[in-house]
This record gives structure tokens, sequence and C-alpha cells, in this order.
């Protein structure tokens, strides 16, 4: 047994001692990692408790981080406004009534400064949820830790930086597929050499399954976007076990107990053979599936919020018995409007309570080898890998040009909008049951107290925005963003440090994005059928 | 316009940067299997594009789908922009509307609001009610 575990010794609530893991092989740890990453799982370390937060102006978003390192949290994770992360300014005309709304607004580095105020970026680790112009996010994050004296290569945490479901289902895409896939094979290449304790991508299957996708096509497209982010790295001059080390995943556990706990099984197991087999990695790190959960925000129900707190239980439990490494639980009234300080410290409470009191974690995977389990984790294996042939097919031996045809010829959006379709003709028919909603509908009368973002964020947020514009240095400003332009125009520079420097000179993310745009223009869906 | 004659035709689409499109293409689904003429405008539309496809393809009623919280400040500016085009048909919202904000909105014009989890039955019959209350007293 390994001496780092948090306690000597592992035993029930009655005093019954318990082994590490129990069943036969392979174990935890061992390759494909089914039953988990590690040997001893939580025995050794708790997964990161990261609450994701974000609203108003920075310094509203920095409280609420504050609050909740102090209640426990591990890491924090940054959720953007609809600007930000669609790469519009404050002042911007598509901005107007969505500043600091469903995130928190960043124009500049100013307000990345004030976002992290008085925290110490040495010590926490960060995860910042933003996709277009995440480059541009990646560089203000380290131009504001370099100006507090943290090092680049010290900072850790990671950026979502994953496009391809962009164009698939969350759509805050801004820039074509191809010219964005180069913006995210830049970063990998920037924080592999530069920023080693850096996750430069969350191949993210949440939003797929959000947009309505069942639990195998989650696991089918997202892992597909992870070979396509690989193939992208090694078709950009890396090799694979440079940069696979850093790869990490973000689920989605939705309310299907059983189901979700197969799909993370799979995911691991699925991810190991390919890397190995496919791709040739050696590390053992790079066959590793690493992933982030985050409870469904979809299962939550407007009606009776407060049976949110057991759904979001219940899914939280599947994260973990499927061995996640890091969740977010979600507060009980994210279906009316972003959580309040009461709800989000509940959620976090859940996962306490499922971490120091159910005792779940005594035992690394303690449902390998139940019949049903293992069945649900083969077939979830089946299915994806019956996507996984069509894309390859589709690509001609390449998944990342499998992946892109996917997204041309509308592959993803439409088997999402089918199947989120049929689940909702099934609810409408009964078939399904939601409590609360379609059947136990009594006893809804009572109102939460929600978070109400006032109208003048918006005001302080423009304030904020001028006063930076006025006092820095226009001719630095024009100069490093035509620096921008011109190093998007060459396929062979890194563009991550032309950001840098434009963040420095205190371009906004809007004047960055304009930048990039000039070369690599805009995209835009096809309305859906 | 006359419901009576053909059927209800409606405009879809998302106003503004918000990119939660789910609700609106099972909407247009729904509205679509029951009958209607849905016109998907989709996603990042503006007010001014929205009253051209409104006008264009004479439709009955607007639908936006909100889930960005900026309802109070782009829902009035739409029900305006259509009123400024002369453009007397109902606006439909659906999405995420804290419960506070429903009568602020229904005094500022819209004609209703559809909640989550709200059923195919209740979502046509809501936009049905809207067309012909708007046929019968405009």
């Amino acid at each position: 047994m390994d001496g780092d575990q948090r306690e000597d010794g592992f035993e029930t609530m009655s005093g019954i001692p318990l082994d590490a893991v129990y069943g036969d092989g392979p174990l935890p740890g061992e390759f494909p990692y089914t039953r988990g990453l590690y040997p001893s799982m939580y025995r050794s370390r708790l997964w990161t408790m990261r609450m994701f937060a974000g609203f108003g102006t920075a310094e509203d978003t920095n409280a609420r981080f504050k609050e909740l390192l102090r209640s426990g949290g591990t890491g924090l994770s940054t959720a953007f406004d609809m600007p930000t992360l669609m790469g519009r300014d404050s002042d911007d005309e598509w901005a107007v009534g969505e500043v600091g709304r469903a995130g928190v607004a960043i124009d500049t580095v100013a307000d990345m400064h004030d976002l992290f105020a008085d925290i110490d970026l040495s010590q926490v680790s960060t995860s910042m949820t933003v996709n277009g112009p995440a480059a541009i996010l990646l560089a203000m994050y380290v131009a504001t830790a370099e100006d507090h004296g943290v090092p680049r290569a010290q900072l850790s945490g990671t950026l979502q930086n994953d496009i391809l479901k962009e164009y698939q289902a969350q759509k805050e895409y801004i820039f074509p597929p191809r010219p964005s896939m180069r913006l995210v094979a830049d970063s990998i290449r920037f924080t592999t050499a530069e920023m080693p304790r850096w996750h430069p991508v969350s191949i993210s299957g949440y939003h797929i399954r959000e947009a309505g996708s069942t639990a195998a096509q989650e696991l089918a497209f997202t892992l597909a976007n992870g070979f396509a982010y690989v193939e992208a790295a090694i078709a950009a001059g890396l090799v694979v076990d440079d940069f696979a080390p850093r790869l990490s995943f973000f689920f989605n556990a939705h309310i299907d107990f059983f189901e979700e706990i197969g799909k993370f099984r799979a995911a691991r197991r699925i991810w190991a053979r390919w890397m190995r087999d496919r791709y040739g990695a050696r590390d053992e790190r790079s066959l590793m599936c690493r992933f982030h959960t985050q409870t469904a925000g979809v299962s939550l129900t407007a009606q009776q919020p407060e049976v949110n707190i057991a759904r979001v239980a219940i899914e939280a439990l599947a994260g973990v018995l499927g061995g996640t490494q890091s969740l977010h639980t979600d507060s009980f009234d994210e279906a009316l409007a972003l959580p309040s300080e009461r709800a989000a410290r509940i959620a976090l409470r859940t996962q306490q309570v499922i971490a120091h009191e159910t005792g779940v974690t005594n035992v690394a995977d303690p449902l390998g080898g139940a019949p049903f389990v293992e069945w649900m984790t083969d077939e979830m294996e089946r299915r994806a890998e019956a996507v996984f042939a069509h894309l390859d097919a589709l690509g001609g031996g390449s998944m990342l040009e499998g992946v892109y045809q996917g997204i041309d010829d509308g592959y993803f959006v439409e088997e999402i909008a089918d199947a989120s379709y049929r689940f909702e003709r099934d609810v409408n028919a009964g078939r399904r049951i939601i409590v609360g909603v379609n059947d136990f509908t009594e006893g809804d009368d009572h109102r939460a107290e929600l978070l109400r973002i006032g109208a003048d964020t918006e005001d302080t947020q423009l304030k904020r925005l001028d006063e930076v514009k006025r006092h820095r240095d226009g001719v630095q400003v024009d100069a490093t963003l035509a620096t921008v332009t011109d190093h998007a125009g060459d396929p062979t520079r890194n563009l991550m440090p032309a950001i840098i420097d434009a963040v420095r000179a205190r371009a906004t993310e809007g004047e960055i994005v304009h930048a990039l745009e000039l070369e690599f223009g805009t995209y835009t869906e096809r309305a859906p059928s | 316009m006359n419901g009576s004659e053909r059927p209800i035709r409606i405009v879809l689409a998302k106003l503004g940067l918000d990119g939660h499109d789910r609700g609106l293409r099972i909407v247009g689904r729904m509205l679509r299997d029951s009958g209607m003429e849905v016109i998907q405008l989709g996603l990042r539309q503006t007010t001014d594009t929205i009253v051209a496809a409104t006008r264009d393809e004479d439709a009955d009623a607007v639908g936006l789908s909100m889930h960005n919280a900026g309802h109070l400040t782009l829902v009035p500016r739409m029900r305006r922009a259509l009123d400024d085009a002369g453009l007397d048909v109902p606006l439909v919202i659906g999405g995420i509307i804290p419960e506070q904000d429903v009568a602020t909105l229904l005094e500022q014009g819209v004609a209703a609001i559809l909640g989550p989890g709200a059923s195919t039955e209740e979502v046509v019959t809501t936009i049905r009610g809207v067309v012909l209350r708007d046929e019968v007293t405009g």
C-alpha cells in the first residue's frame, strides 16, 4: 500500500477495515485505466472541488472567488460573460444588455488584474472557460501573473480552448474552424514550451450533452475532438508525448446514474487504447484521460427548484464513482438565474458530504467488476467506436479531417438536435417523468432568492474600459495590433507572443479579435432546418 | 392576416450573442409538427434582421429565445423595433426569465412568456392564442 494516503487506515463507519481496491485486474492505475487513473484514487487525494463562478464586474467575481476559497473550494473556475466569450468589448453594440450578465466582463488586462486581486496565482489553480478568444484570455492571465511577480512557468490551470465543440454544440465561435485550430495549436505549443503546469485544452463533452446529445454521443464526439487536437498538434510539428500529458477532458454528469458511470469508465479505456495504438504515445501520462465533471445544468428544473439539490447530489456521486479528477456541482437555482451565494455554498457542501461522509472514497473504483457496470462500459465503448469509424471514413483516414467534414455538413449539429427532440417528445408524451415538471407537480410554491445583476454593471464596466483606453499609448496599441495581424497571416509563427505584447499594451479583447479577423475571417452557422 | 385561411407563420430567433439554441431548435420542430410555418433565423440576430424577416415573410408572430439574462434590455428593444416598423405582431419569449421579470415584460408589450419545461401543447396553444387574440383585437 502506498504511503501517501490521506489516512493510515480506511474503514467503514462501523469499523470494518477496507482494502484500497477489490476485484481483479487490470486494477486502477493500470492500462487501460478503465477502473481509474491512479492505484489508490481518492485515498491519496480527493478530487479538486472546483466551483465555476463569474458575474458582473471583475471585482464582483473576485469577491465570490474569495468566498469559495474560504469555504473550502480548492480551485477557481471563471465564467465569462457572453460578449467576452464572443470576443466583443463591453462597448460593442452587440454587447448591449449582456455585459456582466451571464459571467464576468473582461475587456483588458486591467480587468484581469481586478479579477485575481489578492489571490496568489502561484498557489491556486485556475480554470478559464473560454474558447473562440481563449488565446487572448490566456495572454491576459500570463501578463497579470507576471505583473504580480509570478513567472508563467509556475502557473497552474486549464484553458477550455476547445473550439471544435463550439461549431458542434455551444456555438461560441468567432473565426472559421481551420484558423481557429491554428490558434489552438499555437497555444498548445506555447504552453508546452513555457507553461509546464498548464492544461492548454479541456476537451469538452459537457456542452455537447447540454445541447441535447445522448451520453454515447457526448462520449464519442468529445473523444473524436480529442483525436482531432492530437492530429492538429502533431501536424504542427509537436511530438505526441510532449503535449498529450497536458490534455484534459470535461464531461457532463447527467441523471441516468449507471449510464454516466459507464461513460466515464469507457472514456478512459478508449483514450488509452487510441493514444497508444493509433498515435504511438509511450509516456503513460499521455494515455490517461484526466477529466473534470460538472453536473447537468440541463437536468435542473425551474419548478420546485430545491429538488435540484437531490439531482445534483446523485449526478455528483456518478462523477465520483466514475473516477473524476475535479468536480463542479450546479446550484439548485440555476434553471432560474446565475447561482446565488447561498445556492453555490450548498452545491459545494454536497461535494463535501460525498467526500467526507459517504465512504465512497475509501476504495478505488468500488463498482468495478459489477456485471451491469462492466456491460454498460463496454456498450458505451461500442457505440463510440461506431461514431469514430464514421468520422474516420469521412476524413479519409484522418479524424481531424473527419471532424472538419462533420462540422461542414452539419452532422454533429443534426445528430444532437435529433437526440434532443426525441428526449423532448418523450417528456411531452409522459414516457419520461421529470419530477415537478410533468408529474408530482403539486407544491411548487416556494420562491428562491435569486442573484440579480444590477443595471449599473454595464455602466461601471463601460467607464472602466473608457478609463483604460484614455490612459494607454495609442501608438503602441496600433503597432502591437498590426503585428498580430501580420503574424496571423504567417502560419509559421506562433501567435501567442504577439498577443501577449498587445495585451500588455492594453489593447482590448475586441481589438485583438479584430486584428485576427482581418486575416482569419468570421464564421456563420447555417440557420437550423 | 387570417389564421383560418393559411397556417400561422412565426419567425423564431436568438437575439444578440447568446448561443444557447437547444430550446429554439426544439420549439421550431414542435411548431412545424403542429402545422405552423416556421421561419427559423437561428443565432446572432439583430432587431433589424428580425424586423426584416417578419415583414418579408408576412409573419403572424415573433418568438425569441432568451438565456442570457439580457431580456430586460433586449426584449423592449425588440418590441419597439417591431412597433416602429409598423409590425403589430405578437412577441413571444421563451427561455430563462425569472418570475419577478415576467410582469415587467408583459407590461412592455410581450404577448406571452413560455418558461423552461413548457409542454408542446402549452407552446402551440399559447402561440395560437396570441395570434388569434391579435387578429380579434387588431
